[in-house]
């Protein structure tokens, strides 16, 4: 599939953003917000990710200026579930961000930020995991690690700005870090291999209503240029680099963040803002490269007519 | 709403017949002169006459190469790929403006293009490729069946069919109700056991493709291209003389 850059930082950008909104929902319901500032901060912070995601995800639109009618089919629409849960979010996350202007508890809030939160990231893997053209996504391991990565990006941007208003948020911190960095890579090299090794569900035979084992091969395309199909749904730069591209976004994602997230561990009395902030940052590069990867290397079954 | 409808009687639809298909690109061609002028025009072409052009069909024609089996000898397959108006079909389920729909009364599935945001999900779900995005536009364009050609009554009750069909020369496409057991379609597709294509899938579409007859050559076929041999018994005296003159 074609990755498109706007999709590509709509699901990083806002993934991190409803991460952060997560973790924070959390430990307002739970009434262990830490302070004042760093709380507004990380809320402001967690509204600038997403608003910019949403904002993003609206350019690769053909008719932007119809957006909002993409509220209304939530029935049966995981795209439309995914925009009505997204604006919902909104509510909760001012009614928070009120709570703690003015200084008073609203875990209520924190509990329904935390929810919507949730469900709008699993909207956003639901509609990739929802369809049966792109066999790559299908995979039962696509709405977990979505999940997972909002929670991993958004709890190191919480770690980060914590540790940097002086409120470190103690050192087995570093150690979920690490935990949680290691459980990522397995489920993506989990993921990987069985996406290597899967062939398409579905044979050329098939989608020409030929009986099955006839060996059939291209004889003449429709057309001598390339068409929408060729060039949204059969994008092979990334197929081509994958094994690097892999490497790559593992290193960023889940080595270089447990390499930061150790010393914090290890070290008790450790500065932790500085490591924490490279984790986040080399979390949410590896997330980004990890997105196109999801896109680029995704097979979409037109290409079994090309 | 883009739930769909309860599934309709009617199930208006095309049977396309693999096996007497030439690949002439006629259906390609009058699909896109019907369609540029018709209620989803234009089909917009980009780059039309320049180095690399791209545009809009809602028809094209594959061809494939058949390796030879046992009993059937190889051969070309010409493959017309279009929409098949699933009676499931996820392209319409998966958009969020309700611009894609699939109409109760026929089963034709079509494009509102002044509700379509173009976010390209549904061509995403189509495994047949059948949706095509005009960058000019802005909006996903798709097969209409020629929705304003059937129920056209300013046209000559002969000529309300789809483009496609009516240009084919080879009659390799037929048009209409495969909900009713009994109209010619139906016939058709049951004399010669019209298939659906990738129907693991569970998008049971709707047009039906008639895989090409076998071979009547059957069995009886050579493996390989039959030896040369002469038998110089049967030539007339002179070239046997000048087969033994020639081959000493």
């Amino acid at each position: 599939m074609h990755p498109a850059f706007s999709v590509i930082f709509f699901t990083t950008a806002s993934g991190a953003g409803y991460g952060l909104w997560i973790w924070l929902g959390l430990l307002a319901a739970g009434n262990a917000l830490p302070a004042r500032a760093p709380s507004l901060f990380a809320l402001g912070l967690g509204f600038v990710c997403v608003t910019a995601g949403l904002l993003s995800s609206t350019l690769h639109l053909g008719q932007p200026q119809r957006a909002w009618r993409a509220f209304s089919q939530w029935r049966s629409s995981w795209l439309s579930r995914e925009g009505v849960v997204a604006l919902l979010c909104f509510v909760p996350m001012v009614w928070l961000g009120a709570a703690l202007w003015f200084g008073y508890h609203a875990r209520l809030a924190g509990l329904a930020l935390a929810l919507l939160s949730l469900l709008t990231v699993a909207c956003t893997a639901m509609i990739y995991a929802s369809l049966k053209p792109v066999p790559a996504w299908r995979h039962p391991l696509v709405v977990p690690v979505y999940l997972l990565f909002a929670l991993f990006t958004g709890g190191l941007l919480l770690a980060a700005i914590l540790s940097l208003a002086g409120l470190a948020p103690g050192n087995m911190t570093g150690f979920a870090a690490m935990i949680v960095a290691v459980l990522l890579w397995r489920l993506k090299r989990y993921a990987w291999r069985s996406i290597d090794q899967g062939e398409l569900p579905v044979s050329r035979a098939s989608a020409l209503g030929l009986p099955a084992g006839r060996s059939i091969k291209v004889f003449e395309r429709p057309h001598t240029e390339g068409n929408y199909l060729t060039r949204e749904m059969g994008f092979v730069l990334a197929r081509k680099h994958a094994r690097k591209l892999r490497v790559i976004a593992v290193l960023l994602f889940a080595l270089v963040p447990a390499l930061c997230a150790l010393p914090v561990w290890l070290f008790v009395h450790l500065d932790a803002a500085p490591w924490f902030l490279a984790a986040a940052l080399s979390a949410l590069a590896g997330t980004f490269v990890e997105r196109w990867l999801f896109f680029a290397e995704a097979k979409h079954l037109v290409t079994l007519y090309y | 709403m883009t739930d769909l409808p309860p599934p309709s009687a009617r199930k208006l639809g095309l049977v396309i017949d693999l096996d007497t298909c030439v690949g002439c690109h006629a259906c390609a061609v009058a699909c896109k002169e019907w369609n540029s002028g018709g209620i989803s025009g234009p089909l917009t072409d980009e780059n039309p006459y320049g180095k690399d052009p791209i545009g809009v069909w809602f028809n094209r024609v594959h061809s494939y190469e058949v390796e030879a089996l046992d009993d059937q000898p190889a051969m070309t397959l010409h493959f017309p790929r279009s929409c098949l108006h699933c009676e499931t079909p996820a392209c319409v389920s998966v958009c969020p403006t309700g611009a894609s729909y699939k109409r109760a009364e026929d089963g034709i599935v079509l494009v509102d293009e002044d509700k379509c945001i173009g976010c390209k999900l549904c061509s995403w779900a189509c495994p047949y490729g059948a949706r095509e995005y005009s960058e000019v536009e802005g909006v996903m364009k798709k097969c209409t069946l020629c929705v304003d050609r059937i129920y056209n009554e300013n046209i000559p009750e002969q000529s309300r069919q789809p483009a496609c069909v009516q240009a084919c020369p080879t009659r390799a496409r037929h048009f209409g109700d495969l909900g009713d057991p009994d109209s010619a379609v139906s016939l058709l597709v049951a004399a010669r056991g019209g298939v659906d294509l990738m129907p693991e899938l569970g998008y049971a579409p709707v047009n039906q493709y008639l895989p090409p007859r076998p071979r009547r050559a059957g069995s009886s076929l050579p493996a390989s291209a039959p030896k040369e041999i002469l038998d110089e018994q049967q030539l007339p005296p002179l070239l046997r003389w000048l087969d033994r003159a020639l081959s000493r």
